[in-house]
């Protein structure tokens, strides 16, 4: 088919427009890091990366700077999170696609997705005048039964502290991992859930034999997505974890995360203590980036799972990659 | 078969005795079928107890003066009033509004050429490597990717427009993931008999796919609208805090997550209650977009 | 009495080679195999009798199955042949209450397992599908389960058995399979061939000890050798359990089954001994079918 050169101009301006829109995002994020790199390089170079990283000293007014408080702080309330999060979520998923009533399943999930609806902020409000005052006694009481037991029972327990911030984090991470594994479970071929009904197992039994199994991956996947959300979330963090840039003698004490020192100390931060905070920012970028990058393997390794020859339809991947997008 | 060895006669439920279920099972089934449901409940009560505290505690700092003054900043002298959200609500909109023109377009455009061009392969692989990783990047860092680049870079201050381009750098994954999926639902047929037709590629992008995939878009991009419009983080560092009420993006702007953040800390009863009445305002914008794009996707779906 | 005289390989074959696609020629020169298959075989363990009584199905307001009254003697083969959507399979789904499992269906009538209602309120659902197991139309082993896994699946669900491991090897000896696995049973299930993968699935109904196997279109999937092997196989089962076959392929009804039914619009039309079906069925409609004039 010939055609005039005029007449492929608008086919040609729109490739090309394209193309070089999706070059610009692409040197525009790699101007961003190089950016990031070239601030933080002051801090690195001042306590050496390792110094930075495991330095167990944050102290602004000695330019002293070493981020293992942050990093700590950060994993610990990422830890907290996953730990009481996944179990709720996964559970959920499970009751939502195995055993709910149909009537009611449209709204239970609308419901669930709803949390992620709530900003990050409004949960810092309702952590920090709520949630944390009412739970102070009940923390208390565990602190001191559990006072023979390093770094959970005793000392003071303050309002905000490392148990609230994970607590949080584990009601902000619920609706993704609940998301992501109903996606997977819905993959899950319906002739396996079916041999397994036909041997005579139970629901339950079902569940154990023909859906987590086959699920597994893709779960492990998505409660990465999630840690990788607990690790970078700032704002709730910042309200409800106290703020004290030493480690926590325990997990009921005061603390701090890499994003809440940013969040807070940025505004009147100049000179090497800016730099350091820019190298905070360096380390959670690559902190997510890791969990990231696992997180993903994970839930397209289930996706293709799904393919395999004779055993089961192929499902697109592409709405599990839309609901990691979204988010929920 | 007259000689039975098991056939026993059979008797009604007893029949299938040899195969019946132990009481064990069926205790482990009811027992985790329970847990299950439980955990769902559990995962429900966070959302109720906080709906319910905003409501009460958000309903009773509204009323018209709320939403018509500026917040005064007096936070000491109990005489005097602490004013309302009307920058917060001004900011908010002004600043959402315009991070969407920036994310919708860029977002759409990128997902278009992943999708109806895509070449070369490696480059259509690196974009979507990046957009991923943008995905996951936290959305502070976002906040201090703009202030190096335009507060830094330039050697300005904060703007308006700066955190819109740091909202839209939050959004940009989210409108760019979603587009590619439902673009990728259009059903090739449709391009190919357009195609067959005579019809430039652009008309039938233009033509054709867009107005197919526009509806499942718009889900994708009233989500990620609802994402940005609840996020603090990226504003801090780049449109600056204040009280006074501005529609001009070239200065600083107060935004709704803004202000309940700097509410939070105060000791004053009165200002807290700003911030819950202020996250009651956020939160019920935010729920709006939801169901809009929940109703949306409802009608969309490609059969 | 002895088993039946085996065919030749070759007269095994022909008929096997050519199944794939049902030819429009009457089949009259294969039911003699089905006829065949019909003489009588030693029981080793008798099975029960099934008896369908004013069977409906439905999915939502459409009814599947319209009052389906048949009965399935104890030891033979019965196939269910019909045209795509004539309900077979819903009503095979109904014999262990498999098709309550779908959203929005359900079942009327009485299914009698000899002279138990399997759909009585005091009957568990779980007993009847350990009684009355079920082999699916395309080979759906546990995924991540190895052979030995997937057979053991069941027997593991009533506790730990201190004599699993023979139980498995009786199983994947009924299915035939024992001598092509023995020295890989850690090795997943799913990494068989498609007719392996089929006879592990039989292998772990059989591993549950049933008393009745519905095989709904099991060789559907699978080349003409596997299918063979299948076929084999079937007539071997049927010394120990009642067996319902759905299958689309005549041919597949005249080799291995002992009677025939055949189901028109949710309707059951013809049941007869498979030779008389095939050969000199009474319902115009039937002749109509097995003759390849439409379906």
């Amino acid at each position: 088919m010939e055609r005039s050169p005029l007449a492929r101009l608008p086919d040609r301006a729109l490739k090309y427009g394209l193309t070089s829109l999706a070059a610009l995002i692409l040197i525009l994020i790699v101007y961003f890091f190089e950016r990031l790199f070239v601030e933080a390089h002051p801090a690195f170079s001042a306590a050496g990366l390792f110094g930075f990283v495991f330095g167990n000293n944050w102290n602004v007014s000695a330019e002293h700077f070493g981020a293992l408080p942050l990093v700590v702080g950060t994993l610990i309330t990422s830890a907290l999170a996953l730990l009481m999060g996944v179990p709720i979520a996964v559970a959920a998923a499970l009751y939502l696609t195995e055993l709910c009533p149909r009537r009611l399943l449209a709204p239970l999930t609308i419901l669930i997705e709803l949390l992620a609806a709530v900003p990050s902020v409004v949960y810092g409000l309702w952590g920090i005048f709520f949630l944390a005052p009412k739970l102070q006694p009940a923390e208390q009481w565990v602190a001191d039964r559990l006072s023979f037991i390093p770094f959970i029972g005793g000392g003071v327990v303050t309002i905000p502290n490392y148990f609230v911030a994970g607590l949080i984090l584990a009601i902000m991470i619920l609706p993704i991992v609940s998301a992501i594994a109903r996606e997977v479970m819905t993959t899950v071929p319906p002739d396996h859930k079916e041999a397994a009904l036909g041997l005579g197992a139970t629901r339950w039994e079902m569940v154990r034999m023909a859906v987590i199994p086959y699920c597994r991956p893709g779960i492990v996947g998505g409660a990465m997505l999630g840690l990788g959300r607990a690790i970078g979330e700032t704002i709730a963090v910042t309200i409800v974890i106290g703020n004290a840039p030493q480690l926590g003698r325990h997990l009921f004490g005061q603390g701090y995360t890499l994003a809440a020192v940013i969040a807070n100390e940025f505004g009147e931060a100049t000179g090497l203590h800016r730099s350091a905070l820019f190298a905070e920012a360096l380390v959670l970028f690559v902190l997510t980036l890791l969990v990231n990058a696992l997180a993903r393997i994970f839930v397209v390794r289930t996706a293709r799972g799904s393919r395999t020859p004779i055993v089961g339809p192929g499902e697109a991947p592409g709405d599990l990659q839309a609901a990691v997008a979204v988010g929920a | 078969m007259s000689a039975l060895p098991i056939g026993t006669p059979p008797i009604p439920g007893d029949r299938l005795a040899r195969f019946a279920v132990s009481s064990r099972r069926r205790r482990t089934d009811r027992a985790a079928r329970g847990l299950l449901l439980a955990a769902t409940l559990i995962a429900l009560i966070p959302l109720g107890l906080i709906l319910y505290y905003l409501i009460v505690k958000g309903l009773g700092a509204w009323s018209w003066s709320f939403f018509t003054t500026d917040p005064t900043g007096n936070t000491f002298f109990k005489s005097e009033s602490i004013g309302g959200i009307k920058s917060a609500i001004i900011g908010t909109i002004e600043m959402v509004a315009l991070a969407s023109l920036i994310a919708v377009p860029v977002g759409v455009g990128v997902a278009l050429w992943l999708v109806e061009y895509g070449q070369p392969r490696w480059f259509a692989h690196a974009v979507r490597f990046f957009i991923d990783v943008l995905t996951g990047v936290p959305s502070i860092v976002f906040g201090l990717f703009i202030y190096i680049a335009l507060v830094v870079g330039t050697g300005s201050s904060y703007a308006g427009y700066k955190g819109s381009l740091a909202l839209s750098l939050l959004m940009l994954p989210v409108v760019t993931r979603s587009a590619e999926v439902v673009l990728q639902l259009v059903p090739n047929a449709l391009r190919e008999s357009a195609l067959a037709l005579g019809a430039a590629r652009w008309k039938v992008i233009f033509r054709v796919v867009l107005p197919t995939a526009l509806t499942g878009m718009l889900t994708g991009v009233l989500l990620a609208v609802a994402r940005a419009a609840g996020e603090t983080a990226p504003l801090l560092f780049a449109a600056g805090a204040t009280n006074k009420s501005t529609t001009d993006l070239g200065q600083f702007m107060n935004a709704l997550p803004t202000q309940i953040y700097k509410d939070v800390t105060s000791p004053t009863e009165s200002v807290v209650n700003r911030a819950w009445g202020a996250a009651l305002t956020l939160v019920t914008m935010i729920l709006i977009l939801n169901l809009i794009a929940r109703l949306i996707a409802r009608r969309s779906r490609f059969a | 009495m002895s088993p039946d005289p085996a065919p030749s390989p070759e007269q095994m074959l022909e008929p096997g080679h050519s199944s794939p696609q049902p030819s429009g020629n009457p089949p009259a020169t294969r039911t003699t195999t089905g006829v065949a298959s019909a003489a009588p075989v030693t029981v080793l363990k008798p099975g029960p009798t099934i008896q369908l009584d004013g069977l409906r199905a439905f999915y939502g307001t459409a009814e599947q199955v319209k009052g389906v009254e048949l009965r399935f003697p104890a030891n033979q083969v019965t196939a269910i042949i019909g045209p795509s959507g004539c309900g077979k399979s819903t009503m095979v789904r109904c014999i262990n209450r498999m098709h309550e499992e779908i959203p929005g269906a359900r079942a009327e009538g009485r299914v009698l397992l000899d002279d138990l209602d399997i759909y009585d309120p005091s009957v568990d659902v779980i007993a009847v599908r350990r009684a009355i197991g079920m082999v699916f139309q395309k080979p759906n082993p546990f995924p991540t389960m190895s052979i030995f896994d997937n057979v053991a699946a069941g027997p593991r669900l009533t506790g730990g058995r201190k004599d699993l491991n023979e139980r498995v090897e009786a199983a994947l000896r009924g299915a035939s399979l024992w001598e092509e696995v023995k020295d890989r049973l850690a090795s997943p299930g799913i990494g068989l061939s498609g007719g392996q993968q089929q006879r592990l699935c039989i292998a772990r109904s059989l591993a549950v000890d049933p008393e009745v196997l519905l095989m709904d279109e099991p060789c559907s999937a699978l080349d003409p050798i596997a299918t063979l092997k299948i076929e084999e196989l079937i007539a071997e089962l049927k010394r120990r359990v009642t067996i319902v076959i759905v299958t689309h392929n005549m041919q597949q009804a005249a080799r291995v089954a002992d009677r025939t039914a055949f189901m028109l619009s949710g309707e059951l039309v013809e049941v007869g001994q498979t030779g008389e079906i095939f050969t000199n069925p009474t319902d115009p409609r039937t002749e109509e079918y097995v003759t390849g004039k439409f379906g």
